[in-house]
């Protein structure tokens, strides 16, 4: 559709541009701002001993001055400059040829980084616990993804299913298990738990869809959010089931296939002849929620290429016409509600084993609302796009709490973690500005017959419920 | 009038609409033969999609009922059963007045879609599709070739891989169709396949309507304002206005009908009016605006009729 080297001459062209004009206009922008920041910032009153007394501050105004100019140059330079080349070339041909060369090697990249993250120099406990986070977060980014992404349902309240899983985690390995199989089931806990909790979330995704099958949109965002309230509230309110507020504490933590990560006789280390360290534990998990991840995303990807996953994107698309064709679609919805549970209760089971801890303190609508966030930023339907929106999103949080030299520039009393949902929110809002189909805007067609095409996601429906 | 069908493939009995105090569709009966076109006209407002909407289980009628019989014998009970089993059992399909295509998909996308109740059973529910079982894959391979091969029929074959969305309006009606004809009915429904596109897709539409009726054994039933269409290619005809069977037959006795002529040119006068109607076939081309701006009057003179 698009001329691409009509487009890229037009940008050479548009390079050429009246230096003398920008430097006019910036030496105009600093001038007013000179003048309108002079009084207000300039001038500083103060009471002495009853008596007004001014304090000239012109040092500031001169930096404030010189941010606007700047800012106002760097506009020129990249924003209204380019804009001149005429807005079709810019938005057709620029993120579009990018988009596609990056998808195909940003995943492989990603994926080999992830396997070897661990042994990489530098990587310390902190940031394997950092990118156990991260890969939790693009777990159940790619189990909402189908069914927001994918089947076009918006849920408000996925966090309801994460939390299943992780109280059906908790209480399996610390109550009933033991009680049925004795103490010495427990280094096995995690790997007989995560196919039951897994279980149990979907069934709790099927009864979250059956009273939401004929709510579409607004209602069914409003219903299922709902939901997840409903079950943060029962957590606090049944304490003799699941502990209230107080929660369960004392979770085993999961073994290397029997192999505990403890010092001594039967422990991890001692069985590979290593020297025991904490942070073998640390790997394990993250290996263990990269495993998980990844078949989160297999799976998700084999879907897509079976009529049921083509089932969910029809249904997003069109729900009529997929009646008109004969499909089920109380069925489809019911698969896509199900399935993304029950990804979120292998989440929500990894999540108790490494904190060996829950509480409903964890389960709030904020964390429903960042892995919605990670879906929407990714590009709806998009694999890769939930990676990228993880790392920004769950990266930015952290790197908040690393901005400690911030606190010898600014105001007293100044703390930067407090800022980060601000900030967060301010990106997002800029984001969704700038690419509001999110980072990802092409949709991989599931099955082709001559050459695969990218369908450019402008075409492709959000889902109306 | 209309000769009695022993075996019709669907048979409408007494078929009522009410929404609220509206009667849009009252007491209508007529049947569909087998391998037949019969289309379903009269102006704006008649009730004609109303009737599709019942048929495909969109609306459940207030009175009355559509059985439809397999040539196995099977016979269906139209209004009494779910939309997605109406196409999924008794194989009636249809496409929209408006077209419902899913956009976001490619071509051949949408055309695998249609075929989901194969693919599904195939895949085992997915419980086996998800290891990709032979059985699966050659199923999803014989699926793409059926595909291919509707994709030829309505010659969109070098735009299976570009989205729906992007094709042109023409190519989005015949896309429809070929994914109406994916689920492989006995009954296609067509709501207007020909509004809205200029002479040449409409020969592309008529070629593709055409070739169904004579390579597929299946009956096609027809809502369509273009009568250069309507005459051109149903064996039989049903008109309705205001909910209300009016005429029913082959198209020379509808074409004559007395009050087919009334409801669609509003004219007193029935010799004139044939006249009229007959100028009206014969240059189908220049009638068509004429034909459209009697259709305007006619609500006005038919109220003073009525009183």
């Amino acid at each position: 559709m698009v001329a691409v080297p009509k487009s890229t001459g037009a940008v050479v062209e548009a390079r050429r541009f009246d230096f003398v004009a920008v430097a006019k206009d910036v030496l105009l922008t600093a001038l007013l701002a000179f003048i309108i920041l002079g009084p207000i910032i300039g001038l500083k009153t103060f009471a002495i001993s009853g008596s007004l007394a001014l304090e000239q501050r012109w040092g500031l105004v001169a930096i404030f001055t010189a941010i606007i100019a700047a800012g106002r140059l760097v506009y020129h330079l990249f924003a209204w400059h380019r804009a001149q080349t005429g807005p079709s070339t810019k938005t057709a041909a620029a993120p579009a040829l990018p988009a596609l060369n990056l998808g195909k090697y940003i995943g492989p990249v990603l994926l080999v980084l992830a396997i070897l993250l661990p042994f990489l120099p530098g990587v310390d406990r902190r940031i394997v616990d950092l990118a156990i986070l991260v890969l939790t977060y693009i777990m159940l980014g790619w189990g909402l993804n189908i069914v927001v992404g994918l089947a076009g349902l918006l849920d408000l309240g996925y966090v309801a299913f994460y939390a299943v899983g992780a109280y059906a985690y908790a209480l399996l390995s610390t109550v009933y298990l033991p009680l049925w199989f004795g103490e010495g089931i427990l280094p096995w806990a995690f790997f007989i738990t995560l196919p039951i909790a897994g279980i149990l979330a979907a069934i709790w995704g099927v009864i979250l869809g059956f009273p939401v099958l004929r709510l579409r949109g607004d209602y069914l965002a409003i219903v299922t959010l709902a939901f997840g309230e409903i079950v943060r509230v029962i957590l606090i309110n049944w304490s003799d089931f699941t502990g209230g507020p107080a929660g369960i504490g004392g979770i085993p933590r999961p073994s290397f296939f029997g192999l505990t990560f403890t010092e001594g006789e039967g422990g991890f280390a001692a069985f590979f002849g290593l020297e025991h360290k904490p942070i073998l534990r640390i790997i394990f998990l993250y290996y263990v929620i990269l495993v998980l991840a990844l078949f989160t995303n297999f799976v998700t990807m084999r879907l897509r290429r079976l009529p049921v996953g083509r089932a969910w994107e029809a249904l997003r698309e069109d729900e009529i016409a997929c009646r008109s064709l004969g499909i089920n679609t109380t069925s489809t919805k019911l698969t896509a509600f199900a399935i993304g549970a029950m990804f979120a209760g292998f989440a929500g089971s990894f999540f108790a084993t490494r904190q060996g801890f829950v509480s409903p303190e964890s389960f709030v609508f904020l964390e429903s609302f960042i892995v919605l966030a990670i879906v929407v930023l990714g590009g709806l339907g998009s694999q890769i796009g939930v990676v990228v929106a993880s790392i920004v999103i769950i990266g930015a949080f952290e790197a908040f709490r690393e901005m400690g030299f911030l606190k010898a520039i600014m105001p007293a009393g100044f703390d930067p973690v407090q800022f980060r949902m601000l900030a967060v929110g301010v990106a997002l809002v800029l984001i969704m500005r700038w690419r509001p189909r999110g980072f990802v805007t092409k949709r991989d067609p599931t099955v082709y017959l001559a050459e695969k095409k990218a369908v450019p996601t402008s075409l492709v429906a959000e889902g109306r419920g | 009038m209309e000769i009695a069908n022993p075996d019709p493939l669907l048979r409408v009995e007494h078929l009522t609409m009410r929404f609220g105090g509206l009667t849009a569709i009252g007491d209508l009966s007529f049947t569909a033969a087998r391998r037949e076109i019969t289309a379903l006209i009269g102006p704006n407002g008649a009730g004609k999609t109303t009737v599709f909407n019942c048929l495909t289980g969109f609306y459940k009628p207030t009175e009355g009922s559509i059985i439809l019989n397999h040539e196995d014998g099977k016979q269906f009970l139209l209004e009494r059963m779910d939309d997605f089993r109406i196409a999924q059992r008794a194989h009636v399909a249809r496409t929209f007045q408006n077209i419902r295509l899913f956009a976001g998909m490619t071509v051949l996308e949408n055309l695998m879609v249609a075929q989901h109740n194969t693919l599904m059973r195939a895949s085992g529910f997915t419980v086996t599709g998800i290891f990709n079982s032979a059985h699966y894959a050659r199923a999803n391979r014989a699926a793409v070739e059926f595909s291919e091969y509707w994709l030829e029929k309505a010659g969109l074959v070098d735009r299976a891989d570009d989205p729906a969305g992007e094709l042109p309006y023409g190519g989005q009606r015949r896309l429809e169709i070929a994914r109406a004809m994916c689920t492989k009915p006995v009954l296609l429904c067509l709501d207007e396949p020909a509004a809205g596109l200029n002479p040449r897709e409409s020969e592309d539409l008529n070629r593709l309507l055409l070739n169904i009726r004579k390579e597929q054994q299946i009956a096609i039933l027809l809502i369509e304002h273009d009568m250069s269409v309507v005459m051109g290619i149903s064996d039989h005809i049903v008109v309705l206005d205001y909910g209300v069977k009016i005429a029913d037959g082959s198209p020379t006795h509808v074409r004559n009908d007395p009050a087919v002529i009334r409801a669609y040119l509003g004219v007193e006068d029935e010799e004139e009016a044939e006249k009229v109607v007959e100028k009206a076939v014969a240059a189908v081309e220049k009638a068509a605006p004429a034909k459209k701006a009697a259709a305007k009057k006619s609500p006005a003179r038919k109220k003073e009729s009525r009183t």
